[in-house]
């Protein structure tokens, strides 16, 4: 146990957590209440009056199916980008640590997509993917497929989630390494000797071993799906063609900031809000038991 | 059951490194070899070089007769103690101890048999549930071998499996290492730094040094007739009184041997003698007490003599005081002698 402590006035430890509480005050706890808030409320199409209309913004928005197909295309949306941008790491950050020359330069290679800006990755995957430019499009049909996600609902969706899970791979891919480096190496000797050969050592030993880090992850990268993703498709697709790739944040935008509908839009963000929360505490209620911390 | 060879075993390390000098070693079927040395020395490479988790630069590693050099880890059929003990820390003990026959394809009624008939012999049985953590480290040692044991492999190895443990645990887990050892009757190579360790447990000893083999044999043997200067101030605690011999330095009367540059006797060896009482091919030194350390059972005297520190032993208290003048004597027959490369002189 860490002794206690204490300090000798009574409103030092207020007043140093004081920037952290105003900043979460003034980013967070602001803005969701003005959410809710404005959830309740229905705006004349001038916006000089409101008035309370109570739960008939979440009526409307829930029964909208526009809205549902958003929350279909905000699940395989995020459960792919989540599933790509972690498996993919993970087997990078097993290649990497097997890597022992050039060690450090070949990470620092690998941890620079995460320094792109989410609108200029969606730029970088446009190019390479567009159906008249692109080269890696050209690639695709030259291998035989009619690549055009200007109008292909999923072949749009394969670029958005190739974009989203490309750009957060870096990042996946460096907590790894550190988990993987983590794992004493006479644990992997000693299941050698036991017999277990390298696959089986991986499945046995190491990804148990790693669950803490997996689980971080999932709970990062879902959350990253889910919002910071938004830059991508604005830039990428536009939520389109159709309403393919219109995830739940990307509507809330085009409801509010486009379309003006401020009430569905406070109620679609507030939607979001919970369901992010909901998953959250599932996975740490559920997924995090079958993680064992050292 | 297994024989283990080394024939001119070397390891060198990129940069040109080298920690094994050309070893060779012959351990006979059911036998405990201890490899002891300083740190640094080549003894744990050594040893995970007959593991398999290091590869050869040059040399044959044979286990029963067959070469293994290029045989994996997996293939080998030997179990190891790590120091760290390296249990699987997201296991059950019981899953620990089944997870190496569980990979043999052994059958599950089989494991369960072959865990706990050894859980019972190692008293782990009230553990099987517990994991690693949840255990002392005297406990975890026990799952350690425990692991080893179940497997029934070719052959042992120990990375100096007692060097966590605290002095009482250490000397109770060597004596229940060698009962087993000699019980199972499985072939064993046992790394340590610890001299005493190496002396109990040996069947066969090697003293190790700066990547080779200074001295392989049966520990008393070793003890009593230490090939160099290195293996006299290895082996025994405390080490041998090492003085220079010849012009200047220390010698007896008579019998003093042809080309020798180190005179030792062991500090049991010395006795404390009065004034010109000693036979004339006797080492005889005139000494001045610097500190003295009773340990019970007998005393060790600190003292400088012939313009070198050396140790005496007497039995039960000490009579001398630190600053009293000794006469110290070493029969002819208890003294060693080592030439200008520290090799005996026989």
């Amino acid at each position: 146990m860490t002794p206690r402590v204490v300090f000798p006035n009574k409103f030092l430890p207020y007043l140093l957590l004081a920037p952290q509480l105003a900043i979460t005050l003034v980013f967070f706890y602001w803005p969701a209440s003005q959410a809710l808030y404005q959830s309740v409320l229905k705006e004349d199409p001038f916006g000089l009056r409101s008035r309370f209309v109570g739960l008939d913004n979440f009526r409307r928005v829930l029964a909208d199916p526009n809205y549902l197909n958003s929350v279909e295309v905000t699940a395989i949306f995020s459960t792919a980008t989540a599933f790509f941008s972690m498996a993919i790491a993970l087997l990078l950050a097993v290649m990497a640590d097997k890597v022992i020359r050039g060690r450090g330069f070949y990470r620092t290679l690998m941890i620079w997509p995460y320094a792109v800006a989410p609108a200029i990755a969606g730029m970088l995957w446009i190019f390479l993917f567009n159906p008249s430019i692109g080269s890696l499009a050209y690639l695709l049909r030259w291998v035989g497929i009619s690549w055009d996600p200007l109008l292909n609902g999923p072949q749009a969706m394969v670029m958005v989630v190739s974009a989203a899970a490309w750009k957060q791979i870096s990042y996946n891919f460096l907590f790894f390494v550190a988990g993987l480096q983590a794992i004493p190496k006479s644990l992997i000797e000693a299941a050698a000797i036991d017999g277990a050969r390298p696959t089986k050592r991986f499945w046995t030993i190491v990804f148990p071993l790693l669950a803490p880090t997996t689980f971080f992850l999932l709970v990062i990268n879902t959350t990253y799906a889910f919002f910071d993703t938004f830059g991508i498709i604005h830039a990428v697709t536009g939520g389109g063609p159709g309403k393919a790739t219109e995830t739940l944040v990307f509507k809330v935008y085009s409801d509010g900031a486009l379309n003006q509908l401020l009430g569905d839009s406070a109620a679609q963000s507030v939607i979001l809000m919970i369901i992010v929360i909901a998953l959250t505490a599932v996975q740490f209620r559920y997924v995090e038991r079958k993680v064992h911390y050292g | 059951m297994a024989t283990v060879d080394l024939k001119d075993v070397r390891k060198t390390y990129p940069g040109n490194v080298e920690a094994v000098k050309g070893v060779s070693i012959a351990i006979a079927d059911g036998k405990l070899c201890v490899l002891v040395g300083p740190s640094g020395c080549g003894k744990s490479t050594l040893l995970r070089m007959i593991a398999g988790l290091e590869t050869i630069t040059s040399g044959t590693v044979s286990i029963d007769g067959k070469v293994v050099n290029a045989i994996g880890p997996t293939d080998r059929d030997i179990a190891m103690v790590f120091q760290n003990y390296a249990l699987y820390p997201h296991m059950k003990v019981y899953d620990n101890m089944a997870y190496g026959l569980r990979n043999r394809g052994t059958p599950k009624d089989e494991i369960d048999r072959r865990v706990r008939a050894t859980a019972k012999t190692l008293e782990l049985e009230h553990l099987l549930e517990r994991r690693p953590r949840e255990l002392s480290g005297g406990q975890r040692q026990r799952v350690a071998m425990g692991r080893a044991i179940v497997r029934n492999p070719k052959v042992f190895l120990f990375d100096e499996p007692l060097s966590n443990l605290d002095a009482k645990l250490r000397g109770q887990m060597r004596v229940e290492i060698k009962n087993l050892q000699r019980s199972l009757g499985v072939t064993s190579v046992y790394v340590t730094h610890d001299q005493l360790e190496a002396m109990t447990l040996a069947d066969l000893l090697v003293v190790m040094n700066a990547g080779t083999v200074e001295q392989a044999g049966n520990p008393l043997d070793i003890y009593e007739k230490p090939a160099s200067t290195f293996v006299a101030s290895f082996i025994g605690a405390p080490p041998m009184n090492l003085l220079p011999a010849g012009q200047g330095g220390a010698a007896p009367a008579s019998g003093a041997r042809e080309g020798a540059a180190t005179i030792g006797f062991r500090p049991e060896d010395a006795e404390i003698a009065n004034a010109g009482d000693a036979p004339a091919d006797a080492l005889a030194l005139d000494a001045e007490v610097e500190a003295v350390e009773p340990v019970g059972a007998e005393s060790f005297l600190y003292c400088a003599a012939a313009g070198s520190r050396i140790v005496v032993r007497v039995s039960g208290r000490a009579a001398a005081q630190p600053g009293d003048r000794l006469r110290v004597v070493a029969r002819a027959e208890k003294l060693h002698w080592f030439d200008a490369s520290g090799r005996r002189v026989d």
